[in-house]
């Protein structure tokens, strides 16, 4: 903070001298300079602060009237939709606000390796991103298996059992997950308690995400710097105008899912207490992990696993582990593209290889996710396998790949000059 | 800067000394914060309560030749088979190399007509199909498990599927004819 902003009202004006909430306010809301030529793709993060304020609103008020135990859970999350006066609204915006979370911060995401936001100097906020994703996917795992129903128990059950693919110390860390010998009363309630605690994490890393961002200033459509101040309009109030408009449009939409198809991205199975003894016939988890479901069971009985028996004469790495390996792995590619990636230019509008090969990418996780969803059985196999064995191929070769080998086309000498240049 | 003033006036043993402190003040604190740890951590392990409920008696009496009954211990199904004679049959005429985790049918079972076993898939932990007769059986004429398709064969083991290994078999005695005692 350079200068302090002089404010007229007193009171303001006091706290400032003393604390300086209204010009940090001030310069990083208000005269905040933003590259002009920002397009919708650009509201995302907007609104994905605006959904995590809304998932931590409804979650508290949840709260109150729910019951973490194995005999109570279910009944309470029923007590909710039936008797808590507008419980029904409070847990439709909590179920679909998850859904809404994803599907904004996917799309930030996707734009952000559209557009090249990785590259230097944003790694780290790129990062961070990466590790707000991460715990999303930890928050929203844990706050399914809250209403205790037969998805929430064998979603819960699988997923914790991925870890005893850990060699030799697997099934010690399964048990001490558990608090028991299967997922029980004790697992329930630390689901609970972590539940209540990880959305105030990601709200920390959230803000570290935000403080990076505003250090580096945002990337563009065009993915060059800002050189000289004609490039850039402040964030008041050509921003908070933009965003409002999305942020209507988006809510449009959600409320259109929450009181017209409240169900549409859930499960029925979900609606059925939960029973240890029987297994739903077709376990799929949430949609926004089919995906990465669908590299989990990608992995071949024996790829990893026969090879490594010949060589080592011990299964070190079973199909099983492998599979497990796949799935974090996917997440974790995402923390070294910053440097997996060698183009200087960073918007894929001048890199026309990188661009064909993103659309393919994006397919790719379409695929993907469609193959989660069904069962893993004839032509999904196959599917699943070459889908999954793409998205690597996408990160670890043809990414650096195309990076050096490319021409890109010649990018605009500043932001604002092409549409000087119109103008003129 | 502070560091210089200080090694000025003062001799090397001293600051060696010194350092030797700061050293074990250093070590000391955080031997004592990961001693700590351990409580935290521990705490999350199965508590006296739950691993009191450890062992079930189980009355096998009313289950005739061919059937099979689930009972609950520590909180997952648990399978118990009384096998015909063809199954049994089966579950021995099987080539060890043709296992993915070999172990001799006589090796999983005290007594041959009795098959008892922890219900829980090695692969993810579903329940496999195969406990009441119309369930599919997979195969090998055993188990089926439906979440991604590993087939057990009339002794719980794994013939083929992402399963690693056999169903597990559970520390059980057969206190007289009738009654086994699991866990
Ligand atoms: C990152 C933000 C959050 C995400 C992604 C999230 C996700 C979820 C999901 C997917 C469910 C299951 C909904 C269902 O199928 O019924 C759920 C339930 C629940 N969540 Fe959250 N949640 C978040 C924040 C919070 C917070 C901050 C609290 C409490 C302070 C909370 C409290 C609850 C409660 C009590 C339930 C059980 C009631 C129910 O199932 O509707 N959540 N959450
Ligand atoms: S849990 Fe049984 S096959 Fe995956």
């Amino acid at each position: 903070m350079a200068t302090k902003t002089e404010f007229k009202n007193p009171v303001v004006r006091w706290v400032d001298d003393r604390l300086p909430v209204f010009t940090y306010l001030d310069h990083e809301y208000n005269q905040f300079p933003m590259p002009r030529n920002l397009n919708y793709w650009w509201n995302f993060g907007a609104l994905a602060s605006v959904v995590l304020i809304l998932m931590i609103l409804t979650g508290i008020m949840l709260a109150m009237q729910y019951t973490p135990h194995v005999d109570y859970a279910f009944e309470s999350v029923e007590r909710i939709m039936r008797d808590v006066n507008y419980g029904w609204l409070l847990r439709y915006l909590h179920m679909n606000g998850a859904s809404m979370f994803f599907i904004v911060v996917y799309i930030h995401m996707f734009r952000g390796l559209y557009y090249g936001s990785y590259h230097a100097p944003r790694e780290l906020l790129w990062m961070l991103g990466v590790v707000i994703v991460l715990l999303m996917m930890a928050t929203a795992f844990m706050g399914y298996v809250l209403p205790w129903g037969q998805m929430s128990f064998w979603g819960a059950t699988v997923i914790t059992n991925l870890f005893s693919a850990i060699p030799w110390v697997g099934d010690v860390i399964v048990t001490w997950l558990w608090g028991g010998f299967s997922v029980d009363n004790p697992t329930l309630n630390r689901f609970y308690a972590l539940h209540y605690l990880l959305p105030f994490v990601i709200f920390a890393v959230v803000a570290l995400h935000v403080i990076a961002v505003h250090i580096t200033g945002s990337n563009n459509p065009k993915g060059i710097d800002v050189q000289v101040p004609r490039d850039t309009v402040t964030f008041h109030p050509y921003f908070t105008a933009k965003d409002s408009v999305g942020l209507v449009a988006f809510l449009l939409f959600f409320s259109a899912v929450v009181f017209f198809a409240p169900n549409v991205f859930g499960e029925p199975d979900n609606y059925i207490k939960a029973n240890p003894l029987q297994t739903p016939p077709h376990i799929v988890p949430e949609w926004y992990f089919l995906p990465f479901y669908a590299i989990l069971r990608a992995v071949p009985d024996n790829f990893i696993g026969g090879w490594v028996t010949g060589w080592m004469g011990v299964t070190f790495v079973s199909a099983k582990l492998a599979g497990v390996i796949a799935m974090f792995g996917s997440i974790a590619v995402l923390f070294l593209l910053p440097w997996l990636d060698r183009s200087k230019v960073r918007s894929a509008r001048y890199r026309p290889v990188h661009n064909a090969f993103f659309w393919v990418f994006l397919v790719d996780c379409f695929v993907l996710g469609w193959v989660g969803a069904n069962p893993a059985e004839g032509m999904f196999i196959w599917i699943g396998r070459v889908a999954t064995a793409w998205y690597f191929v996408h990160f670890l070769i043809i990414i650096p790949l195309v990076s050096m080998i490319e021409t890109p086309r010649p990018v605009p000498a500043s932001i604002s000059e092409p549409v000087l240049k119109e103008k003129a | 800067m502070a560091d210089e003033i200080q090694t000025s006036d003062t001799s090397d043993e001293e600051s060696s000394r010194r350092d030797f402190l700061y050293l074990a003040t250093l070590a000391g604190g955080a031997g004592l914060g990961l001693a700590f740890m351990w409580p935290i951590i521990d705490s999350m392990n199965p508590a006296a309560d739950v691993l009191a409920l450890s062992s079930v008696e189980v009355d096998l009496s009313p289950i005739e030749e061919g059937q099979s009954i689930t009972v609950r211990w520590r909180g997952k199904p648990v399978f118990i088979r009384r096998r015909t004679a063809e199954e049994i049959e089966q579950a021995r005429a099987v080539s060890l190399a043709d296992l993915p985790d070999p172990q001799a049918d006589a090796d999983r079972v005290q007594r041959p007509e009795w098959l008892i076993m922890v219900g829980v898939c090695t692969h993810l932990g579903c329940i496999p199909l195969g406990q009441k007769t119309g369930d599919p059986k997979g195969e090998f004429g055993g188990w089926f498990c439906p979440c991604h398709g590993s087939h057990y064969d009339t002794s719980g083991r794994i013939r083929k599927g992402p399963a690693p290994a056999n169903l597990a078999v559970p520390q059980h005695t057969f206190l007289d004819d009738n009654i086994v005692r699991i866990g």
